[in-house]
């Protein structure tokens, strides 16, 4: 394996925990970014995506339960979300550190309740077959692979950001929940149901993390515990991304995905981490307000 | 559809039932006087419930059937249960509040080295007995503790020289970025080094991690080698997944793992593992008639298709040492017992036949294993006899020896 093959591949590497980062972050920069909520049960949305991946798979035990199992975890994770936000988050706005105790309470009963339902040892979920090969260079590149399961998931991070982005700018909703996001005192005047809009954001926020754990469980383990493996970096890119912006939402994943793929080279996975970071919170000292910075009256009461 | 059998019992029945089951047993061990009392410590939640839950059902089978034949010394033992939660902290907690305030004779549990390190200090304060069933990386030799697992002269090493002994001459190490596999690495790497062979890399991953992206791109650059895995819980489905995704076969990169079991093996897929290998003390697949009436009696107490795997067993093989020990000393006193321990003759287990050296850990066969497409370990290669354990690896610990 040559110099240029190991460096294309880890250029391939960093896009590739670029879009798996996105996947883990998108819904946070619904709920977190826009809302201001902390939701420390995030990353189990993802796991519970994964386990409705795992369902998909006994209803239909082929290749093609894929395309169950994606529709299935959004629907069911963004259910799931709703009722959440109607019991228990609603009660808690504007009281931040209140919600991350009570959302972390969440994720420790959510985890245990998985494991009731599903045992603790995790549960398999293979990828289908015609996603389980990969793309084999030979010559000047030989040993470079590009394995059809991660291009996959790149194509579904893409998808996901442009129809959120499409939902945000071009629909009616989407209009509200900038409204809601902008000024929620005069939005609510105007006559927007600012709790039923509130209660969406953070239902879809949770759909699109579920939808993003079924196409994890194709490269990751599925167990109570998974979510917690992606809370961290979630939080990271989004708050590094800049609040309230999913365009910076989307760059970070990729720099950091890039940054980690290209410390790794280097360096060995742990202390990659370390240094990605000293890196993020150098970067924070210098733009407290992350890559892109969102003007906004709510922000700046926040 | 397992699953669905599995769903007819609801949560809160699930919850209300071992509720109930854990006041009956504080119960039981407040009823009887003249109960002996033994504390059974592991994780019950968390992300290490996967692996201790199992071991912790093998030694309440342990305490039941000595129960059932008339207890220890005439008599009958109390277990008392503590959760562990995954947490080193917890675990020391747990283990003072155990020999304090329960008044136990002696306590079996444990898993992660760190839970192990965060309880020792508490036994040797209050001078009782850890009996600790996982296989470890040695360096460390406690009076309170008795370490059945193996040391890595009765798993690492025995695989290492395995696949010297298969012609194997360039090697990868990776595993979860803590002191057992930082530890077990350092000495299969001086190993290398004096057989004269090639290290193509070494990598850690958080505990956790689920990104092998990198690690897997320098295995590649490294060319076709062996691959040892020292990757604990969960990380290895993302290893296997991603390790098959980037089209490495068996074939050039075949993977020795070493906190694989049949029960772990099950939870990442035989279809993504098969054809791996892995070395342990006990595989499910041992033909000895111990072993068969063993599987008989856990699958009747915990239902069918249970998979047995080696921490489980050395987690019901210490409840019989401890027994014996008990019985040789006429004493509960930990330090009777521990003393009485080390004398005892070779039980016959499920294992094969054992005992505990003067250094307080275990002589046992390493086993290296295939695993076959039904989840279950084929049985490849075996030391022929069993091996005296060495907590001090001579050419990673030069001049470092246990004092019991």
């Amino acid at each position: 394996m040559g110099d240029t093959a190991l460096f294309l591949g880890q250029l391939f590497n960093g896009v590739s925990v670029g879009s798996i980062l996105l996947i883990a972050a998108l819904g946070l920069a619904l709920s977190f970014g826009l809302m201001r909520v902390i939701n420390m049960a995030h990353g189990e949305f993802i796991m519970i995506g994964g386990y409705l991946a795992f369902l998909a798979h006994q209803i239909i035990p082929s290749g093609a339960s894929l395309w169950l199992a994606l529709p299935l975890a959004f629907v069911g994770t963004f259910l799931l979300g709703a009722l959440l936000e109607s019991t228990l988050i609603r009660r808690l706005y504007g009281r931040p550190l209140d919600t991350l105790l009570a959302t972390w309470g969440l994720s420790l009963i959510l985890q245990q309740a998985a494991r009731q339902i599903f045992g603790p040892t995790g549960v398999e979920v293979t990828a289908p077959a015609w996603l389980s090969g990969a793309i084999n260079f030979s010559g000047a590149l030989s040993g470079l692979t590009i394995p059809h399961v991660r291009i996959f998931v790149i194509v579904l991070a893409l998808l996901i950001l442009g129809g959120l982005l499409l939902l945000i700018n071009k629909t009616r909703l989407g209009m509200l929940v900038r409204a809601v996001n902008q000024n929620r005192e005069v939005a609510s005047t105007l006559g927007v149901n600012t709790r039923l809009i509130d209660m969406t954001v953070f239902a879809i926020g949770a759909g699109l993390a579920g939808l993003g754990g079924a196409a994890l469980a194709l490269i990751s383990p599925v167990t109570p515990t998974v979510g917690q493996s992606y809370i961290v970096d979630a939080f990271l890119v989004v708050i590094l991304g800049g609040l309230g912006s999913l365009a910076g939402t989307t760059i970070a994943s990729f720099v950091v995905g890039l940054f980690s793929a290209g410390l790794q080279t280097f360096t060995s996975v742990s202390f990659a981490k370390v240094l990605l970071l000293a890196g993020v919170v150098a970067f924070l000292q210098w733009k407290p307000k992350g890559i892109v910075v969102m003007k906004s009256r709510a922000l700046e009461e926040a | 559809m397992h699953f669905f059998a599995k769903q007819s019992r609801g949560l809160l029945h699930k919850v209300a039932g071992s509720a109930i089951i854990s006041l009956s047993v504080g119960l039981l061990a407040g009823a009887q006087a003249e109960d002996v009392k033994v504390g059974v410590l592991h994780s019950l939640t968390g992300t290490m419930a996967i692996s201790e839950i199992t071991v912790k059902n093998a030694t309440l089978l342990a305490i039941e059937e000595i129960n059932k034949k008339g207890g220890v010394m005439g008599k009958k033992i109390a277990s008392v249960i503590e959760d562990g939660a995954s947490e080193p902290a917890t675990f020391a907690q747990k283990a003072q509040k155990l020999i304090e305030q329960d008044k136990v004779s002696t306590v079996f549990g444990g898993w992660t080295s760190a839970s192990r390190k965060a309880m020792l200090p508490v036994f040797e304060r209050l001078d009782n007995l850890l009996w600790y069933p996982v296989q470890f990386e040695g360096n460390e030799c406690s009076p309170n503790i008795m370490y059945s697992g193996a040391q890595p002269n009765q798993q690492i090493l025995p695989a290492f020289d395995w696949a010297v002994e298969k012609g194997y001459k360039k090697y990868f190490l990776v595993g979860s970025d803590y002191v057992f596999p930082r530890t077990a690495n350092l000495i299969v790497k001086k190993h290398i080094e004096n057989d004269k062979l090639t290290l193509t890399g070494e990598e850690y991953v958080p505990l956790g991690g689920t990104d092998f992206s990198s690690v897997i791109n320098k295995i590649k650059a490294g060319g076709p080698a062996i691959i040892f895995n020292t990757i604990n819980g969960d990380s290895n489905v993302a290893f296997f997944k991603q390790l098959a995704a980037a089209g490495l076969t068996a074939k050039d990169y075949p993977v020795m793992s070493f906190s694989i079991a049949e029960q772990e093996a099950k939870a990442i897929g035989p279809k993504l593992l098969e054809g791996s290998y892995a070395a342990w003390n006990y595989f499910m697949s041992l033909p000895n008639a111990s072993n068969k009436a063993f599987i008989k009696a856990y699958a009747a107490k915990y239902g069918k298709d249970q998979l047995i795997t080696d921490p489980m067993i050395h987690g019901y093989v210490d409840v019989y040492v401890w027994k014996a020990a008990v019985e040789k000393a006429r004493s509960f006193e930990p330090d009777k017992v521990r003393k009485a321990a080390v004398t005892l003759k070779e039980i016959n287990t499920p294992m094969g036949k054992i005992k505990f050296d003067a250094n307080q850990s275990l002589y046992q066969t390493a086993y290296v294993g295939q695993l076959k497409a039904d989840g279950q370990f084929k049985i490849l290669w075996d030391s022929k006899k069993n091996l005296k354990p060495e907590p001090y690896d001579a050419l990673a610990f030069p001049g470092k020896t246990c004092k019991p």
